[in-house]
């Protein structure tokens, strides 16, 4: 194992996780939910009366996150170098695969290991394995 | 109420993600990469989020309602069953492929990323077929039933 120290950003990466976490805090606390990201953009389309807002509230907060961080500062590059085929495809295997998991990388990974929940330790060892697998084959099989 | 803390849970996330680093997929890949040059950094996000948010849920799981008089909807299920493991391992190729997961995914649409709006539609598009299948899956079930 090779660690990349010139890319390594302990500080800011750990003080971005926690203000993730005083995110899930509030959501958890105040509204009284899992701050699961698949979950409450998938549930969109339930359509259910009295279910709708709160969701739209938090996706659009969410959106709105670049918008926010532009007023006071410049945005990192977020850097994509994959191409729109494989963008696309990555797209709806993730949106068909997190809500047939129940979950995804804030679901799981975030809230159920906070909670130590069985079911999101197993689903987190589980797409985090196939994602070291997936890039593993992608870079240093295919060479993409 | 209900709607504005919601929406600034949503913008606090959003904010976290992109001082973590996890709304650059470049950087994603780079921590997904761990046989090539491994940035451990997003192993620091999880740490600094479970940190806060263990608290966090420990408080929440000893009361009934939250502070602004709602119920607490802590998930339930127990089982660990093959949609949560099919489902687990097809997310984690679908990451992987692109470095992007739902939430640095919506951050990407509001940061106004090409890129990053084809990966929304898609995901979108995959979650409402997802929808799909579960109704006709439960509109299927009593007639199945009906058969045996």
């Amino acid at each position: 194992m090779l660690i990349d120290w010139s890319h390594f950003t302990p500080w800011s990466s750990l003080a971005g996780g926690m203000t993730i976490g005083i995110a899930v805090a509030v959501f958890a606390l105040l509204n009284g939910r899992i701050a699961g990201i698949s979950g409450i953009a998938g549930g969109l389309f339930r359509l259910q009366t009295g279910d709708i807002g709160w969701r739209i509230a938090f996706v659009a907060g969410l959106v709105a996150a670049p918008l926010v961080w532009q007023l006071f500062h410049s945005l990192p590059t977020f850097q994509i170098d994959t191409g729109y085929g494989i963008l696309a495809l990555a797209g709806l295997i993730v949106g068909i695969g997190t809500r047939y998991g129940s979950g995804c990388t804030s679901g799981h990974g975030v809230c159920g290991l906070s909670r130590l929940s069985p079911r999101s330790i197993i689903a987190t060892l589980v797409f985090m394995g196939t994602g070291f697998v997936t890039v593993y084959i992608m870079r240093h099989m295919l060479g993409g | 109420m209900v709607n504005i803390s919601a929406m600034l849970a949503g913008l606090i996330f959003g904010l976290g993600l992109i001082l973590a680093g996890m709304a650059d997929p470049a950087k994603v890949l780079a921590f997904l990469d761990i046989t090539g040059a491994w940035d451990p950094s997003l192993a620091l996000v999880m740490v600094g989020a479970i940190a806060v948010g263990s608290v966090a849920f420990a408080v929440a799981s000893r009361r009934n309602r939250s502070y602004l008089g709602l119920p607490i909807h802590l998930p339930t299920a127990r089982v660990i069953d093959k949609r949560l493991m099919l489902g687990s391992l097809a997310f984690g190729i679908g990451w992987g492929m692109a470095g992007i997961c739902p939430g640095p995914a919506l951050v990407l649409l509001g940061a106004g990323s090409s890129k990053g709006i084809v990966f929304v539609a898609a995901m979108l598009l995959g979650m409402g077929i997802f929808e799909i299948l579960e109704r006709s899956r439960l509109v299927d079930r009593p007639k199945m039933g009906g058969h045996i």
